[in-house]
């Protein structure tokens, strides 16, 4: 079998549209692609003209799965302008609230949209029939971050409580304490998913990525740092444009980006993890050396693993937090609007998020530039499916698009966020 | 003879939307795996990769039109579907994507798209309903789940969903909430919204900016004189009207009122 297509229409247990292509002639790949054909919802368009104090709602609804992350870039890029840093217990509940969303976002994809390909599901449900205990403590961990996110944010999909500068309310912290003992029961679920995902049999691929994230220099990466890189970049979050660029390609709705000097990039779990092993707590430290993981991982298939041990991360740091919060005197930093230009960049449970806006004095938004995370690893999902498939052209037609469909699922992408969706087709003519 | 019961198919799709309504069934935690006991999950790509051909029993339909393809796409869904249930903002009323129907999308384009003519949009962001029959529209950015499972029990039972039409204030009321725009002076479009939601936003202090859409004959002309009296700019009192459910029609035509 020489020459052939492979091809998928629309693309399963993903976050919003798109389709996969490759094209093989004579053994050689011609042709790969990640369709994403999600409609263009035009945010960067409407949110001119809009108040600097909107920014949270509306960019929220770029995405239903990591609403937080839109509300945190949105929200520092606007205090950047402002001149207001938030600090102490609000800096706290801030980070505490993406530690929910994490938890959610990660339980989500661990057991019921990536679990199921390394177990031969379909999805969930089906193998809720065989493991029944594994789903039922999936969706246990993802309640125990949905949980936390109704709490600080009103609800868990679009929360409501977060503005510039903070929050409309704050919590007391016998609210906050109700949530030691679930999540102490999901850090040693979490520990447990660590051992279980790092039994699955994973593919051989392995690739020389530049891993981009941001790194904080006293803790693991959620809202604050410095943009860093494995090949040398080191830029606070003011320079993302001067070193990244954003470009339109046919087969895709949302804009590819890459780093100027060199190309393609991976940002999410497996970046943030090579980036800052050393700010992880030491249970997950401990955790990843158990299961054979060293400092790194270049295996995508391997990001499970990962996305379990930032699982164990994001609640140790909701522990820590929860015992160390007394509620601050005002639940917000009064922010006045002026004329200038700032830069958010978080990390989404799927990698970093960058925005920025110009503002006038009245506070109206006259630009908006928004980069989400899959956008930025498109190309690199890309080539990752050239190579695994290079290397695999002996499986059947059925196999290798499955396999191709769960190298995308790796990225956890969201085509919502990144405008577009995915199709797989595989041509062998 | 007893009868064989046939599990009902569900089929969820999606149009312009950001996923989260469809994300409130995966929330579900507690009640999923009940509701995959009743119904055959037949067509849900966000879920699940198997594909069970129509025709389905129920479809649940996220997201608004805004591409030719989806105009024609919704056609044949709903002849696939025995009912056609509408979940959330963007399906009812256009969603915050139908912003773009007040001004001209091709000057959107390019200020997001290098190369705008690899995309095909069209001029206006529409909900299901201008399109095809809609059995029944659950409204809300994002819709509440408890809600949705409601619907999907009153039509796996042949009843009528037992779902708020009132406004949000008498659910305020209901929780005990201090009136935030009474009290504190804080913009709310409570009066005029559905309830549905809880009154989240009045209980963490913040008006309403009602995510759920303009309930059943609201008085918008009478709340937004309310705004003016508190000596709110008009070009403020626009953006309120023109939020998360823009398009529907009486928040359409209070902002229009007050752009002249």
């Amino acid at each position: 079998m020489k020459n052939k297509t492979i091809k998928v229409d629309y693309l399963a247990r993903v976050e919003g549209e798109g389709g996969l292509f490759i094209k093989i002639k004579n053994d050689k790949i011609v042709e790969s692609r990640f369709d994403i054909f999600e409609p263009p919802r035009f945010f960067e368009g409407f949110l001119k003209k809009r108040k600097f104090t909107e920014a949270p709602d509306i960019t929220a609804r770029i995405c239903g799965i990591c609403p937080v992350a839109y509300q945190m870039s949105s929200t520092h890029a606007m205090e950047q302008i402002c001149g207001v840093k938030v600090d102490g217990p609000l800096r706290d509940l801030r980070r505490l609230l993406y530690c929910g969303e994490w938890i959610e976002s990660h339980a989500l994809h661990i057991f019921m949209l990536h679990a199921p390909d390394f177990l031969g599901y379909e999805d969930a449900i089906k193998m809720a029939g065989d493991y029944p205990e594994i789903v039922k403590n999936a969706l246990q961990l993802k309640k125990i971050g949905n949980d936390l996110m109704i709490k600080l944010g009103g609800r868990e999909i679009h929360p409501i409580n977060v503005r510039v500068g903070g929050f409309y309310k704050v919590p007391e912290k016998k609210e906050l304490e109700e949530f030691i003992a679930p999540l102490k029961w999901a850090l040693a679920t979490s520990l447990e998913a660590v051992d279980l995902v790092a039994t699955f049999d994973f593919p051989d691929l392995e690739r020389d990525y530049e891993f981009v994230s941001l790194r904080h220099p006293d803790e693991y990466p959620l809202c604050e740092g410095n943009i860093v890189s494995n090949k040398g970049i080191d830029i606070p979050n003011d320079k993302f444009l001067d070193f990244f660029e954003e470009y339109q390609v046919s087969h895709s709705t949302s804009l590819h980006s890459k780093v100027k000097k060199r190309g393609e990039y991976l940002v999410g779990p497996m970046a943030r993890f090579h980036n800052n092993f050393d700010k992880l707590p030491p249970s997950a430290r401990k955790a990843a050396k158990k299961v054979g993981l060293g400092k790194s991982c270049i295996n995508p298939f391997k990001s499970i693993i990962v996305r379990a041990l930032e699982l164990v991360f994001s609640c140790e740091e909701a522990l820590k937090i929860i015992k160390r919060y007394e509620p601050p005197e005002k639940p917000f930093v009064e922010c006045l609007p002026k004329e200038g230009i700032g830069h958010g960049c978080t990390e989404a449970p799927r990698g970093m998020l960058y925005h920025r806006y110009k503002i006038d004095n009245d506070g109206i938004i006259k630009e908006a530039r928004i980069i989400p995370p899959t956008s930025q690893n498109q190309k690199s999902i890309e080539s990752d499916l050239q190579k695994f498939v290079e290397k695999n052209l002996h499986l059947s037609d059925k196999n290798i698009t499955w396999h191709c469909e769960q190298t995308i699922r790796n990225y956890d992408p969201c085509i919502s966020c990144s405008c577009h969706f995915l199709k797989l087709k595989i041509n062998r003519e | 003879m007893p009868s064989i019961r046939i599990k009902p198919k569900l089929a969820v799709w999606k149009f312009a939307s950001c996923d989260g309504c469809q994300l409130s069934l995966l929330d579900c935690e507690d009640e999923l795996l009940a509701v995959a006991e009743a119904v055959t999950i037949a067509n849900f790509p966000e879920a699940s990769r198997h594909v069970i051909n129509g025709p389905y029993d129920i479809s649940l339909v996220e997201g608004s039109i805004t591409t030719p393809h989806d105009a024609e796409r919704i056609h044949k869904i709903r002849r696939m579907s025995k009912v056609l249930i509408t979940i959330g903002a963007c399906a009812t009323s256009g969603g915050i994507q139908a912003i773009r129907n007040f001004n001209d999308v091709n000057e959107y384009i390019s200020t997001v798209y290098p190369n705008p003519e690899y995309i095909e949009t069209l001029s206006k962001s529409t909900p299901i309903s201008d399109h095809v029959y809609v059995d029944f529209e659950l409204y809300g950015c994002p819709i509440n789940k408890y809600l949705l499972l409601e619907v999907l029990n009153a039509f796996l039972n042949e009843r009528k969903p037992n779902i708020p039409n009132y406004c949000l204030c008498i659910e305020c009321k209901r929780k005990g909430n201090i009136c935030v725009m009474v009290a504190h002076g804080t913009l709310c479009l409570g009066p005029v919204t559905l309830a549905g939601c809880g009154a989240i936003c009045p209980s963490y202090n913040r008006g309403c900016y009602s995510c759920f859409g303009p309930m059943n004959s609201p008085n918008t002309s009478s709340i937004a004189a309310q705004f003016e009296k508190m000596e709110i700019p008009k070009d403020e009192i626009v953006r309120f009207f023109r939020g998360f459910n823009a398009f529907s029609e009486p928040f359409r035509k209070e902002s229009e009122t007050y752009e002249k």
